[in-house]
Parts: structure tokens; C-alpha cells; sequence
């Protein structure tokens, strides 16, 4: 072991712990015990959805006709490659090679705001189409074949669509804003092959909030085979 | 140092203490990586077919099938304690019992009318 790593070592063991290796499990089963309420936390959304898309089907199947599955096929994409490059940068950490850790993380942050452009853009046409829930909601069906199906039950499916989605992309702002917190403190030094938890669970984080949208899009967007 | 305990014995093995985690070699994570994007065109391409009720089925199945290898390796659970994987065991139990409780109430509210005709 390094010099300095034994230093960083030293300066990162809390007290109240035997050694590093049992600060750092208990770090990290914290942060799943967080992700855990996180789990519980989206679990309430993807209830109430359950719930209505049970109840108004066929209104749900109109709101994600209107849904761009490009798009949304793209950003899956996008935040899987971020996983990737997110799980390299732990790996880097764990081998103590601090510059390619950082460049990695950019890269994954270049991923993050990636995926809110593009759902920015995706925000915009809903916006502009008046697909967004409250006195200016107004919906046209695309399947006259289907008329039976009332706006206001189309306005449930888009109300948990901005719900549902807009709570992931709150999350994913701040895994952006968490993962240059780990570039900075990592430049500067504070991580090393025995202490590494904050990249750890920072990426802990990223691909939950990874999870969450591997589920969002199905859901949200492919309820049924597209229309014409 | 078998990982997953903790080190009551620090003088024991200094020279040779492994702080590290478990390191895993890169080709794993582009090979979980490749079949996350295949996955997803894989999900794309189900719901493109009519499947009727099945649809969402293989959506789920596909779904679960990538985030069971998000939290496995992407998140190293495959190499976490026992205390942890009973931790996301728990959090899977009690979202089952959010979903399954909840629908015992709203599946059932039109049963009266069934049994009053």
C-alpha cells in the first residue's frame, strides 16, 4: 500500500468503526437502506398507475400513442451507456486511478444531461400540444375508431406521465450535480483504493435512478402496439 | 480476508489486508452493458408486434430481466453481504405488498353489482 493511501486511509476511518472494510459495507448498506425508501418512494407512482391504467385502459393506451418512442428508445440508451461508464468509474476508483475515474464521470455526466435535453425536447411538443394536465389540457385522438375514451381519463395517464417522469428527472439533476461533487473531491485527493464509498454509492445511485427508467419507459410509453 | 466480515483482527494480517471490494473486469461490465441495449431493442420490438394482453407481460419480463442485471452487477450486489441482498429482497417484498394490497381494494370495488344481479 501507498504512502498517501494509507494517509487518505487514516484520515477517512471514523472512529466508531473497526477498520475500513467495515466503514465501508456499512456505508454502503445505508445508501441501499436509503434506496430502499427511494424504491417505496417511486413505488407509490407506480401504484396509482397500476391502479388507473386498470381502471381506464384504453385511455392510457390513447395518452402513450402520443408518446415518441424514438425518443424514449434513445434515452434508455443514453442512461444505459451512463451505467457503463458510471460502473467503469467506480472500478477506477477501486484501482485508486483517480484521472480516468474523473474523465469517466464526465462522460457520464455528458450522458445525464443528455437524457434531460432530450426529455426537455420531448417536454416541449407535449407543451406545445397542450398534453399537460390543468385548464388548458386538450387531447385529440389519433383513432377515431376509439371516440369513447374521455379527455379526462387521458388527463390521469399524462397527469402520472409528468408525475412519474418529471420525479426521475428531478433525480437524475441531482445525480448530475452528485457526480461533480465526486469529480472535484476526487481531483482534489479525498478518495484512494481503501476509501472510496462516496464513488460507491454515488453510483449506487445513478443506476437506480437507470432502474427506475428501464420500467418508466415500457410502461409509459409502448402500452400497446402504435397505431398506423 | 473473507469478504462480507468484518476485521476484528487488525494486527493479524496487516502486510496483506485487502481494503478493496471485490474487482470485477471490464469485459463483464460491456457485456452486461451489450445486453441492456439488446434489451431495449428487444423491448421496442415487442411492442411493435400485437400481443394483446401479452404485451405488457413481455415488456415486464424484459424489464425485470435488465434491472435484475443492473442491481446484480452494475450495482455489485452479486458481490455485497448477505445483510444487503436481504435489504433488496425486503424492498421488493414490500413494494409486492404496496401493489397486491392495493389491488385487493380497487379490482374488487364492482363486485357487489355481480352478486346484487
Amino acid at each position: 500500500m501507498a504512502t498517501s493511501d494509507i494517509q487518505v486511509a487514516e484520515h477517512a476511518l471514523q472512529h466508531h468503526f473497526a477498520d475500513m472494510e467495515q466503514q465501508r459495507e456499512t456505508s454502503t448498506f445505508g445508501m441501499w437502506m436509503f434506496l430502499l425508501t427511494e424504491i417505496m418512494f417511486f413505488g407509490g407512482l407506480f401504484c396509482s398507475y397500476l391502479v388507473y391504467r386498470a381502471s381506464y385502459y384504453q385511455a392510457f393506451v390513447e395518452g402513450s400513442q402520443k408518446m415518441n418512442i424514438t425518443l424514449g428508445a434513445t434515452n434508455t440508451a443514453v442512461l444505459i451507456c451512463s451505467s457503463l461508464t458510471m460502473a467503469l468509474a467506480v472500478r477506477c476508483a477501486q484501482l485508486g486511478k483517480t484521472k480516468m475515474m474523473a474523465i469517466l464521470l464526465g462522460i457520464t455526466m455528458l450522458f445525464g444531461f443528455g437524457f434531460l435535453g432530450i426529455k426537455g425536447v420531448e417536454y416541449h411538443e407535449h407543451w406545445e400540444h397542450h398534453e399537460f394536465p390543468g385548464p388548458n389540457f386538450h387531447f385529440q385522438t389519433d383513432d377515431p375508431a376509439h371516440p369513447a375514451t374521455d379527455p379526462v381519463h387521458t388527463e390521469i395517464y399524462y397527469s402520472l406521465y409528468w408525475a412519474m417522469t418529471g420525479l426521475h428527472a428531478l433525480h437524475m439533476i441531482i445525480g448530475v450535480g452528485l457526480v461533480a461533487w465526486i469529480i472535484i473531491a476526487g481531483l482534489m485527493g479525498a478518495y484512494s483504493p481503501s476509501y472510496y464509498s462516496p464513488v460507491e454509492n454515488v453510483g449506487l445511485y445513478w443506476h437506480f435512478v437507470d432502474l427506475v427508467w428501464i420500467y418508466l419507459f415500457p410502461l409509459l410509453y409502448l402500452i400497446s402496439k402504435k397505431h398506423g | 480476508m473473507k469478504h462480507g466480515e468484518p476485521n476484528f483482527h487488525p494486527g493479524a494480517d496487516q502486510e496483506h489486508f485487502d481494503y478493496t471490494s471485490h474487482l470485477a473486469p471490464i469485459s463483464m461490465y460491456v457485456g452486461i452493458w451489450a445486453a441492456l441495449m439488446v434489451g431495449t431493442g428487444l423491448t421496442v420490438y415487442a411492442a411493435s408486434v400485437e400481443l394483446g394482453i401479452f404485451n405488457i407481460v413481455v415488456a415486464l419480463v424484459i424489464a425485470t430481466i435488465k434491472g435484475t442485471l443492473v442491481v446484480l452487477f452494475f450495482m455489485h450486489l452479486r458481490y455485497s453481504t448477505k445483510l444487503t441482498m436481504v435489504t433488496v429482497v425486503a424492498a421488493i417484498f414490500f413494494l409486492l405488498i404496496l401493489f397486491s394490497l392495493s389491488m385487493t381494494d380497487y379490482l374488487t370495488r364492482g363486485w357487489e353489482t355481480y352478486i346484487a344481479h
